[in-house]
């Protein structure tokens, strides 16, 4: 439609819409070029030696050699990936189940209170870690959880289910009720409408929040650090720092741990786009 | 997993008006059971009880607790560090609420201007992948890109003819907070670029055919439709971001941990520093009240701006 327009405009305003476009699109060009310059970087010094590392910093690699990656893998990286995977994946099972069992109780059943409920739940969105860290520290000590992966397992699925409920009931209030209905004429109870027939209906939110809870489980930092302190109880983020404090003259090795670390995220992010911003979209439109 | 599948006879008519149905309700409590423990437990229980912690000190060799009143407040309201982490949570909203609200809006408008869908979720996706990698991973990315010897920052500047500006940028007391800074614009804007992106799909297109038809240009568009249109997510940005600046701390303790010279402290790192390095737990508890109080007022802005508004985040 503004081809037709801009056809009709004098030739001066094609011009300066010609130069407008051209440097937004440099504009567009170089800030790409900020955001993705750094990574590559950062996985081109997994495959340097130290001696290239404290020279030209953007020369390519000479010797291209995985050396350095598997020497993270072995010495460490294996290990965090282990845990980073199986506390990411168990979190990830329990919040989903826990906030759709939530938000179907929330937006199906005749709960009494119901209000109360929402508020308390969704309440639980604006308290953050840093404030519950100390008391936390002394409970999970008292409970024997201290420095075991039940310790994060825990943590996470607590502090995202408000979230995580507030997204799948958003999605849950708009389903049509019908289906239900027909349901419970048939005689199933609230039980098997929710596993049968509720929950396969919120496939697509649910996967969006699974995708956003393995985005948060993979890369946080706090709780991983304060709650683990053995090596084989650590997360990648908390490994990483560890590898850097051991490894620390060894920048190469570094930079391929840091590399390893980066890649599956960033994987799983441009395989799951479509249901990660439909997460998000639903986060914000209601 | 309780499943609640009591099997009954497919075919059973529902008895109407049942004399259990006031059970039925209270039973029906069982659905949020489970989330109501564990928020109630870890989320709720730990806050309040971070309150009782301020009021009292631990002896960290013999582990006798004293009640101390307020003592902890008093030395908070003493302590310049305080007061410089305060200020560095601030200049964290403030610097992200230019880059990361205003800057991105303007971003995913431009984008979303572009003719060609494939292209702007291209744009979209590029400048979202640091978002989506962990803040240990950038953190130290960036610690060795400021780095004099090996990092990027200085070896470029030197390269550009402006190497009077080479330093230690997190070895400095004047510019490790601002560096720290920056990476995190580095890092989040893509996020609230895609956010804006989504809100600003939702604007009809036919505003923007009947606009350019009257004769609007790209600029005029964008102040007469895209702005008004978008200020619900624009107000929600501004409170959300000026929350996360108030409870920042992965990237300023992965890069400095609070230094040099405590230059670089925000409330976060100063209460790890004095709960878990110093084992004051008491006065590690009274900072973080302060940041409860703080993040409380500006979710308090939230609640009443999303009633206003009704749109939610």
């Amino acid at each position: 439609m503004s081809a037709t327009v801009a056809a009709g405009r004098s030739r001066h305003v094609n011009v300066w819409s010609a130069i407008a476009t051209t440097l937004l699109y440099s504009f567009l060009v170089c800030l790409a070029v900020i955001v993705i310059y750094p990574l590559i970087w950062m996985a081109l010094s997994g495959f340097k030696d130290n001696a290239q590392i404290f020279g030209d910093p953007f020369a390519l690699p000479v010797h291209w050699s995985w050396n350095n990656y598997v020497q993270a893998w072995n010495q460490g990286v294996r290990g965090y990936v282990t845990v980073s995977v199986l506390v990411t994946v168990a979190s990830a099972i329990c919040t989903v189940l826990i906030s759709a069992w939530t938000a179907f109780g929330l937006t199906r059943t005749k709960m009494p209170a119901k209000p109360l409920v929402i508020a308390i739940v969704l309440g639980g969105l604006m308290l953050s870690p840093t404030v519950a860290i100390i008391p936390l520290v002394k409970m999970l000590q008292a409970l024997g959880l201290y420095n075991t992966y039940w310790a994060l397992i825990i943590l996470y699925t607590a502090f995202r289910v408000p979230f995580t409920t507030f997204l799948i009931r958003a999605y849950m209030l708009d389903l049509p009720e019908d289906i239900d209905e027909a349901a419970t004429m048939d005689g199933a109870s609230e039980g098997q409408i929710f596993w049968r027939i509720t929950l396969p209906l919120c496939r697509p939110i649910i996967i969006s929040c699974v995708i956003l809870h393995v985005l948060f489980a993979w890369n946080e930092y706090l709780f991983a650090m304060i709650f683990t302190s053995g090596s084989d109880v650590q997360t990648l983020p908390v490994g990483l720092t560890s590898i850097m404090a051991t490894h620390g003259t060894n920048y190469a090795v570094v930079f391929a741990a840091m590399t390893i670390s980066a890649l599956p995220i960033v994987v799983v992010f441009f395989a799951a786009q479509r249901y990660f911003i439909r997460g998000l979209a639903e986060g914000i439109g209601k | 997993m309780e499943s609640g599948a009591v099997l009954r006879g497919v075919a059973r008519p529902q008895r109407p008006n049942r004399p259990r149905a006031r059970f039925a309700n209270l039973s029906s409590l069982r659905w949020a059971a489970i989330a109501l423990i564990l928020i109630g437990w870890f989320v709720y229980y730990p806050i309040v009880d971070n309150f009782i912690v301020s009021t009292t000190d631990q002896d960290i060799y013999t582990g006798e607790v004293t009640n101390v009143g307020l003592a902890n407040y008093d030395r908070l309201l003493h302590d310049p560090v305080v007061l410089l982490a305060l200020w560095n949570n601030c200049l964290y909203a403030i610097i992200s609420v230019i880059f990361q609200v205003f800057g991105a809006f303007l971003l995913a408008a431009i984008i979303e201007d572009l003719r060609s869908e494939r292209w702007r979720r291209l744009w979209r996706a590029i400048y979202f992948v640091p978002s989506a990698i962990s803040i240990t991973v950038t953190g130290l990315l960036f610690y060795f890109i400021y780095q004099p010897q090996i990092g990027l920052l200085d070896a470029a500047l030197s390269r550009v003819g402006l190497s009077q500006f080479v330093m230690p940028w997190l070895g400095n007391e004047h510019t490790a907070i601002y560096a720290i800074i920056a990476m995190s614009q580095w890092q989040g804007f893509g996020y609230s670029t895609l956010l804006f992106a989504i809100a600003i799909q939702k604007i009809p297109r036919d505003l923007y055919d009947a606009a350019t038809i009257d004769g609007a240009g790209p600029l005029r568009r964008l102040w007469s439709i895209t702005f008004p249109l978008t200020r619900e997510m624009t107000g929600l940005m501004i409170i959300v971001t000026i929350t996360g600046a108030f409870q920042v701390f992965n990237e300023v303790m992965v890069m400095t941990a609070g230094g040099p010279n405590n230059s670089s402290q925000v409330l976060g790192t100063w209460l790890y520093q004095k709960a878990f390095i110093e084992d004051n737990f008491g006065y590690g508890a009274a900072i973080a009240a302060v940041i409860f109080v703080l993040t409380m007022l500006t979710g308090a802005a939230q609640l009443w701006y999303t009633k206003q508004r009704r749109v939610q985040l």
